[in-house]
Formats: C-alpha cells, structure tokens, sequence
C-alpha cells in the first residue's frame, strides 16, 4: 500500500495499549510521511489520544515498536520523544502563564550568555526569529496570562519548532479557536508543510480535515481501519467508519410544532445589561421553542448565559420566569427557577476532574438522593447509572474518575448532570465541543427531543450547520447586543447566516 | 498489564473483572497509612516487646496522648479537603484552654464550656470571613490569627497557668474514664465518627470535596463556595477550641502552652491519612489513622530511649516516608 516507504518519519507498528485490563488500543499501525498532514479520526475514546501520548512518551506501549525515520527508538518519555522531534501542541497546562512567552519558548533551554545567566535577549531575538518564520505576529516579551488561547498555541508550535521538531502533533487544536484564529492556524499548517514538517491533526470537523489533511487514520473501538489518502474516501465513507453506521441527515432542520405560543413565555428577557459584554438584551423564549445564540468570539453570547444562570451580576432589566419577575443572583437561584447551564469548558467549568463520574454526576442532585441528614447510597448508585446508560457514556465503571474519560464522554457526563434535575429552561453552551460525529447527532437529537417535551433550549455554537440544524430562532449578538432576532424559516443557509453574523 | 482481561468491543460500559484485575486496580497507594500503621504497629511489638509496647496500659496511653490531635485533625481534614489550611487551630486551643479555665473559675461550669466554645466560633468566623469575603488566602489569614491568639492567651493571663478545681469538668473532659474506657478516647471517637459521616455521607461534605476538588466548576453547579469556605474554617476553629478544652481538662488548668504546634501534627496527620493536601480528595478515617501512626511512632522513640533531639529527627524522616510512598504517581 505504502509505496514511498522510506519517506515515513515516524511509523508506529502493532501498537497495544490496554488500562487496567481493558484494551485501548489493539495491534495499530500508523505511518506519517515527511511533510504531509495527517488526520487522525475515530469516535470518542477510539483511542486517537492514547496513540499519540504513546508517540509523545507520555504512556508506554504494551506491545510494539515505534521507528522514527526508518531507525527503531524507545520513546519512554517526553524528553525521549522531543529529541526523536516529535513535537506537541497541548491545549493548556505546557505553558507557565505569568512567564512571559520568549522565558516560555526556551524553558530549560535558556540561551545562556557571560557567567552562565540566562540571556533574555536572545530568547527574544530567537523567538522574533521563530515567529517570523512562521509568519505570525506574536510579541515574545508579552507574559503569557495576558495574551488569548490563539496565542499560547501559537507559543506552543513555536516552542516545538525551536526544538527541532519534526513531527507536530495536534489534538483538536481549534476546540477552543475562534473562527478567524482557526483560519490563521490553518494557514500556518499549510506553510509548516511545505517546510517539511509533518502534522498530526486529530479534530472531529470533517471540513478541517477535508481542508488540511493529505491522507487520513481512522481508528475504531482501538483498532486501525484504514490509512487512505483524502481523495480516496467520500465524506459519508469517513462518517460511517467513525460511526461504525450511516449516519443521514442529522444536520438538517426538522421543523417542529411543539411550540407552544400562547400564554406566557417560559423566559422573558428585558433590556438586560450585564458588565460590558451584555447590553440592553430582549428575547423572549416559549415552551419547546430553541434559540440558537449565534455571533463572534466575544460578542457577549457565554457573558449573556452567565447573566442568565446568575453567575454575573445583572446590572440592569428584568427576567421574567413563567412571567414573574425573578431576580437571579445566584446559580442556586437560577438552578431553583428550574434553569440549567451547560458551560462551555468542561474541564475547568463543568467537571471535578479527580472526583469520579458518579460523584459528578450528583452534584446538582444531591437534594433529591437525602435521607434525612444523610445521602442515600442506593438511591445515588441507580440515579448516577441511568443517567449513565441513558447518554450513552462510555465508561469502565462508575466510580473511575472522570478525569480518565475521553474528551466527548466527558462532555456527556456535563449535560447528563444537568438533565438529572429536569429544568425547564436548558441553556447549553458549545455543547458538542470535542465530541465526535457519532454522538453529536445523538447530542442535537435530545436537544430536538427535549424541546418537544415542551422545555425551553438555548444553544450556544460556533458551528452554523449545528446551530441552523435545532434552531428554531436565531438571535445574533454583536458587541453584546442584538443584531438580529431571525426565525429559522428565513435563514436560507450557512452562508446567510454568516453574512448576519458580521453584520452586513 | 500486557495480559488483558478479553472484552468484547461493544462490552466496555460496565466491565465485568475478573478478581485477578480487581486486586491489579486496587490502588495500594490510597491504603498506605493503614499498611504503614500496621508495619510500624508491628515492628515496635517486636523490637520493645521488654519494653512493655503491648501492655494495654500503653497502648490507652497511645490513644490518650493522640486524642487531642486527632480532634483537631478531624477539623483540619475538612479544610484541607477544601484546599484551605488553618495554622491558627493550635494557638485557638491554648486560648480556649484559658478562657475556659478563667470563666469556670468566675462564673461555673456551663459558662466556662461556653466561654471555651466561644473562642473557637469566633476566631473561626473571623478566619472564614476574611478568607470568604475578602479572598484573603487561608495560608496568612490563619498565620496572623496564630499569633494573635496565642498572644492573646499569654497577655490575658500573665502567662500565669490558670488551675481548674471544677471536678465535673475534669472528668468531663479528658480526666475520667467511661466504664474501663478514658474519656479522651471516647470523646476522640466521637469526633471521627461524625467527621467521617458528615464529609462521606451529607450534602455539605460532598460539597466541601467539590469546592476543593474544582471551584469554579462547583460554582457552576450552584455550590455557594464561599459559604462553603466560611463553614469548614469556623467548624475547624469550634473543633480546635474543643480539643483546647480537652487539653485544660487532662492537665487540669488552662495554659496559654497547651496546643502550641499541633497545627503541624495535625496537617501531618491529616496528609499521612491520604487527604489531598490540593483539596478535592478527603478521608477521615485515614485522618485517624495518620494521627495514631504518628502517637504511636512518638511512644515507640521513647520506650525505645530515644533522646528528644533524635525523636525529632526520627519522627521527621518516617513522615517524610510515609507521604512519599502515598504521593500519586
Ligand atoms: N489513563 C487512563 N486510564 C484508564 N483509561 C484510560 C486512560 N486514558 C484513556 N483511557 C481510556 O482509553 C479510551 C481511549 O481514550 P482516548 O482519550 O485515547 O480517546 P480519543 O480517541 O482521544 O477520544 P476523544 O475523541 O473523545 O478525545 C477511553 O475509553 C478512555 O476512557
Ligand atoms: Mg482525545
């Protein structure tokens, strides 16, 4: 199949990997050649993760051999790794935030100048160097905590290329990009190609990987399916390896008539401020109708839902609740007025990482499992299981911490927690970030079907084709004010609503 | 680990295992503080065996000494298990032992507990608050109420011990036995058993692992942290001016002394138990057992004619041990 053998930097043979006597990954082969991108598919927890923390020296494989051009290594840790060049782009946690990002690029490998102290100076000068290589403007002396997520990965690629780098490997480096920042990351991808540096890219937007990738991976349940190039393999081909079944139109809106228009709204909104990014805001929100929040990074969409769920004072306006005036000063209140939240960063907002996923599961309902002073045990268990079987997450047991999940199991067990208290107005925010094709339809599916059950939806997406697919109403924010209040029957399509969302 | 359990593709929601993987998973690392106790237990049984270690006399000795710490220590599990720290619990308990004993000798029996109990509900408030509200972190709020109380201690009293004649308080608190049991060691029971039910069974206690474990993600879920915060600062405080009643019965007096230090002893007990010293993991019962561990490595130095100069030394490294060999890998 491989006709170009000798051009593999790094090929992965027979890998296995098993956690505590459950197999992860079962006998995978992967090969990248210099130069190309690489797009590594599969559903949540397929083991796309685990596979590269193997390349990287983070796990150490069972069994199988790992060749960096053409020439076995052992990779048993990440300094291993780094000087087979096999570099990272991590999300968060690599970077120290009050170090500045030149001090961040050479950690413990400070150029050192007279009398062996570390030289700023040519920190900076090489970091200028790098960054105009990549043809990005980045100011190496700014302290990291300052500069958004656009700029630490930015840091982050730059660190890798300083260490000679010849492999990158990024894991859905544009869960947390706007959609512009995507665009700037993609161009630069294209030029680190042409240098000859090869890529990585696991994502779970096929249009990413439709617009970067040469050749793409797709592993299934741990096990390889294919190794294909692009132009092999149909969009639907990819979507049913992934799956494991034909998924079809789980993007196309499906009018409703749940909506139930008379009487009062579930949710009125009047002219609410909040801080800077909420301004003057009216909506209202009917029984089984879904609002779609589109707008930029920053237009006030997340600062509006946190308005809302009582985390950010309300400066001023008035919520209505079933139409009484309510005044939500605390989540606690906006929890008891029968509203959720489903925040957008689910490890720093949603989960307690180390607690285990029974345990995170019952946050939110510890009111409903007490016997007198104490939690009901029992009660707790078949609770935290149904929520468990109902979303579907994928999970050796109960009691493992949440932490050990996959990205898009973790982000069920965020809405699962939410759902156990039944609310009547559910505001979700990015709530398929990460999360694979497969349980995205699953995911808009209980939006759609929740609706119908005559509860009230806000949904928060960069996406347009996911928001277009539930939404019922679009509101269009800019500078954290309404732009626009468009019925769905208007929108024509993807193109339209973009069109809205800049404003013109 | 090469040799997996087989599991179907489609079976891995809830996995059946075999014991063989059960007793793999089971992670040793979390029950270090019970195999440490039981190894030291059994190597002092050994070695001091002429020395009397097992006469039942020094085992109720060992018990007796731990029980104070053990009080404070349960207080203390609640704060580090939120990812706070309280230094000022071992000065609270020297002024709650003097503010007690001057009261008592005032105005009786009830004030005088009450007086006790006062010390700590306020200082704790006082700790809570400013962490709470102001945002203060824990770390300084308490170091500048360590001093103050145990200043305060010394000032209102001259440094002058204050003896407690009052026979019911006594025996009440630490000098008399239930039945063939010391008091002390009921009243340590006490402590734990409400400690372990309350953080493993209630509300607040899972409220209190979720604040330390993540905050923003508890605020999120509607968890008031800050109120959270405020409640295991003051319980720690009530708890600490306890264990300083506790102190003034035994040694029948109040002394602005009694106390000083334990809030190490305590953070030691508590961390060699196997509480997240980052918050968000906390256990009571390890909480004990990190307490008697250390009793009993102190009774076992002395019996063995260990100087005060090499216990120190000793007592240190053992410590050191014990977390390095808990510590998550
Ligand atoms: N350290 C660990 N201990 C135990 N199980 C683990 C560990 N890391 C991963 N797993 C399990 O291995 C499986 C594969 O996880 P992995 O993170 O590689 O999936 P993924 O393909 O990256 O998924 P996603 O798209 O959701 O990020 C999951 O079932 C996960 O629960
Ligand atoms: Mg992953």
């Amino acid at each position: 199949m491989n006709t170009q053998d000798n051009s593999d930097v790094v090929e992965m043979r027979s890998i296995s990997k098993g956690f505590n006597g459950v197999s992860v990954l079962k006998d995978v082969d992967f090969q990248v050649r210099k130069g190309e991108v690489h797009a590594l598919a599969g559903g949540n927890g397929a083991g796309k993760s685990t596979l590269m923390k193997i390349l990287q020296g983070v796990y150490h494989a069972d069994a199988g051999d790992i060749l960096i051009s053409g020439k076995p290594v052992a990779i048993n840790s990440i300094q291993d790794a780094k000087a087979a060049g096999i570099g990272m782009v991590f999300q968060e946690f690599s970077l120290v935030p009050s170090l500045t990002v030149a001090q961040n690029i050479f950690l413990a490998a400070e150029p050192l100048g007279r009398g062996l102290l570390i030289d700023d100076r040519t920190a900076v000068r090489k970091s200028r160097e790098l960054f105009a290589e990549m043809e990005v403007d980045v100011d190496p002396r700014a302290e990291v905590s300052r500069l958004g997520t656009a700029y630490w990965q930015l840091t982050e690629i730059a660190k890798a290329l300083s260490q000679n780098a010849r492999v990158l490997i990024m894991d859905e480096p544009t869960a947390s990009l706007a959609r512009h920042e995507s665009e700037a990351l993609f161009e630069l991808i294209d030029r680190l190609k042409k240098r000859g540096i090869s890529i990585i890219y696991i994502s779970h937007r096929m249009d990413e990987v439709y617009r970067l990738a040469d050749r793409i991976t797709i592993l299934r349940d741990g096990r390889r399916l294919l190794t294909e190039p692009l132009t092999n393999v149909t969009p639907e081909q990819i979507v049913e390896g992934i799956v494991g079944k034909k998924i079809e139109g789980q993007l196309a809106y499906r009018a409703r008539d749940h909506i139930i228009h008379d009487g009062a709204p579930l949710l009125e909104v009047r002219g609410l401020t909040a801080g800077r990014r909420v301004r003057d805001v009216s909506f209202t929100l009917r029984p089984g109708e879904i609002l779609g929040l589109a707008g930029l990074m920053g237009s006030g969409r997340t600062e509006l839902a946190r308005a809302l769920f009582g985390i950010d004072r309300v400066d001023d306006g008035e919520i209505l609740i079933r139409g009484k005036k309510s005044s939500l000063a605390s989540p606690q209140q906006a929890i008891d007025a029968g509203i959720a939240l489903v925040p957008e960063d689910r490890r720093a907002q949603g989960l307690v990482l180390d607690h285990s996923v029974r345990e995170n599961l019952l946050l939110p309902l510890l009111g409903k499992i007490r016997r007198g002073p104490l939690l009901d045990q029992g009660a707790g268990k078949e609770l935290s299981s149904s929520l468990i079987s109902k979303f579907a997450v994928k999970v050796a047991h109960p009691n493992r911490p949440v932490r050990l999940l996959s990205g898009g199991n973790q982000q069920k067990v965020v809405i699962a927690k939410w759902l156990g208290n039944d609310p009547d107005i559910l505001i979700l925010d990015e709530p398929t970030a990460g999360v694979d094709i497969g349980t995205k339809s699953e995911i808009l599916d209980m939006i759609r079907d929740l609706a119908s059950a005559g509860k009230a939806v806000i949904v928060i997406s960069s996406e347009y084709p996911e928001l277009l697919a539930v939404s019922d109403r679009v509101l269009v924010l800019k500078d954290g004010s309404v732009l626009r209040d468009i019925p769905r029957s208007e929108i024509a399509d993807e193109e339209y609503l973009q069109l809205a969302v800049q404003g013109v | 680990m090469s040799k997996t359990t087989a599991i179907s593709p489609g079976n891995t929601t809830e996995a059946r295992r075999s014991f063989g993987t059960a007793l793999k998973e089971l992670d040793w690392r979390r029950y270090v503080i019970y195999i440490g106790f039981v190894v030291v237990f059994l190597f002092f049984a050994v070695l001091l065996r002429d020395q009397g270690f097992l006469s039942p006399n020094n085992l109720l000795n060992i018990f007796r000494q731990t029980a104070t710490i053990t009080v404070i220590a349960v207080g203390m599990t609640y704060v580090i298990s939120c990812a706070e720290i309280d230094l000022s619990v071992g000065s609270v308990a020297g002024l709650s032992s003097v503010c007690t004993a001057m009261a008592l000798s005032q105005w009786g029996l009830i004030p005088g507990i009450l007086a006790g109990l006062a010390v700590g509900l306020l200082v704790g408030s006082i700790n809570g608050a400013l962490v709470s509200l102001l945002g203060i972190p824990s770390f300084l709020v308490t170091l500048g109420m360590l001093g103050i109380a145990a200043g305060t201690a010394q000032w209102i009293t001259a440094s002058a011990p204050q003896p407690i004649l009052d026979d019911t308080f006594n025996t009440l608190f630490g000098s008399g036995n239930i039945g063939p049991v010391p008091g002390l060691i009921v009243w340590s029971a006490i402590f734990v058993a409400i400690g372990a039910v309350v953080l493993n069974r209630t509300r607040f206690g899972r409220q209190v692992l979720a604040t330390g474990g993540n905050r923003t993600a508890a605020e999120f879920t509607g968890i008031n942290t800050k109120k959270i915060k405020f409640q295991v600062l003051l319980i720690s405080g009530a708890v600490a001016s306890v264990a300083g009643m506790l102190y003034a019965g035994r040694l029948q007096s109040g002394r602005f002394q009694w106390g000083a230090g334990d809030e190490l002893s305590a953070i030691a007990a508590v961390i060699l138990g196997g509480t997240s010293l980052f918050g968000g993991a906390g256990t009571v019962i390890g909480t004990l057992f990190g307490a008697l561990l250390i009793g009993l490595i102190n009774n076992g130095l002395i019996l063995a004619g260990l100087d005060a100069s090499q216990q120190q030394v000793v007592r240190g490294a053992i410590i050191i041990l014990a977390v390095a060999l808990a510590r998550k890998k």
